[in-house]
């Protein structure tokens, strides 16, 4: 019960202390799991890492239940999920309140004008890093610009497109793989 | 009713988003036409608010999406579908990590997961480009542009290439600066 707790409130401080997730999670999960608690080794980690990109879902969620489990089982999970999700939930709860509250003020409508234009050029990047990190070959910007062009101007849903994009992935890069 | 449709959602958007929080995106593109929850513009605070608060990317666009749709119960809701999909998928791999990890069909799928996520992004991202530099119900060609907000985007831009390593928090804080100063868009 003990570890349980303590699961949690590790994993509340993680979530509750560090902006981005993701990467930007991994020197702090270092420094809590491996550093402090020893429940797992860095090596562990960075597996657990590895499989959160390769499968659906929030990389940071996912190494919470990778730890949880390895220490205590399907509850042991459940705990490390909640604990890494329990400070964004009340965060942006608390923001959106106030936000809602001053929506009409002109002066806050403004500033959200400036902020959308600002997640455009954040966005841009992030897609111009993105793109760097995942197009390797010509294959890859068939991949990109097919998705593109289907989600752009069809009223297909992202989720076959994911769904078709895997399959034709087996298709263009399995001997490449299995190579 | 509404509840168990928000929860619906956000499972699939659980089990399909791939590679990170901005991958959620697409998928809460959709909701906009298909629900009343939010609207597009709802969508780009979405993305602000998240960038610049603590937590992962993901569960912060879920948890303010299904907040904006339906008050507090909506954000535990959206948050909950979101983050099902994954506990269950990784106790199932969490027994046979290795075979998972190595396995050549996980992997060359992937590959191409990857690649058409970064399609899938920069298409979700048209709306909010649309609404934040255009005008729409112009016919005139020139007027549909809205030049201060552009001159503002390109300065922006080059400005978050040049400084990479600046906190998302610094950058967006700008952005409401030059829209309060320049008096919106």
């Amino acid at each position: 019960m003990k570890e349980l707790f303590s699961l949690f409130l590790t994993f509340a401080k993680i979530g509750g202390f560090t902006f981005g997730g993701g990467y930007a999670m991994l020197p702090i999960m270092q420094r809590e799991l491996v550093e402090k608690n020893e429940w797992v080794s860095n090596d562990e980690l960075l597996n657990y890492y590895a499989v959160g990109q390769c499968t659906p879902g929030i990389i940071a969620v996912n190494t919470a239940t990778f730890v949880g489990y390895k220490r205590k089982g399907v509850l042991g999970s459940i705990f490390s999920t909640a604990g890494i999700v329990t400070p964004s939930v009340i965060i942006i709860m608390l923001i959106a309140t106030f936000l809602k509250n001053f929506a009409s003020y002109p002066v806050v409508q403004s500033a959200f004008a400036g902020i959308r234009i600002a997640v455009c050029a954040t966005i841009l990047v992030s897609i111009v890093n993105l793109w760097k990190k995942a197009i390797k070959c010509w294959i890859d910007i068939l991949f990109c610009a097919g998705a593109f062009i289907l989600s752009a101007f069809t009223p297909i849903s992202p989720l076959w497109i994911v769904l078709i994009a895997g399959t034709c992935g087996v298709f263009c890069h399995l001997k490449k793989e299995v190579e | 009713m509404e509840a168990w449709v928000l929860f619906i959602e956000f499972f699939k958007i659980g089990l399909f988003a791939v590679g990170g929080g901005l991958a959620t995106l697409p998928f809460l593109n959709q909701l906009v036409e298909k629900y009343p929850w939010y609207t597009a513009s709802d969508l780009a605070n979405v993305i602000a608010v998240s960038e610049s608060t603590p937590g992962p990317l993901g569960v912060n666009m879920a948890t303010y999406t299904g907040f904006t749709g339906l008050g507090i119960p909506g954000g535990v809701i959206a948050t909950t579908g979101i983050v099902l999909p994954s506990l269950i998928i990784i106790l199932i791999i969490a027994r046979i990590l290795d075979q998972f990890n190595k396995n050549p069909y996980v992997k060359a799928a992937f590959v191409g997961l990857r690649a058409s996520v970064v399609g899938l992004i920069a298409a979700a991202v048209l709306g909010i480009v649309q609404i934040s530099l255009f005008h729409t119900g112009q016919t005139e060609i020139l007027n549909m542009f809205n030049w201060k907000a552009i001159v503002v985007f390109l300065f922006l831009t080059i400005f978050r290439f040049r400084f990479e390593k600046v906190h998302p928090i610094v950058f967006i804080a700008i952005g409401a600066g030059l829209g309060i100063v320049l008096g919106g868009f």
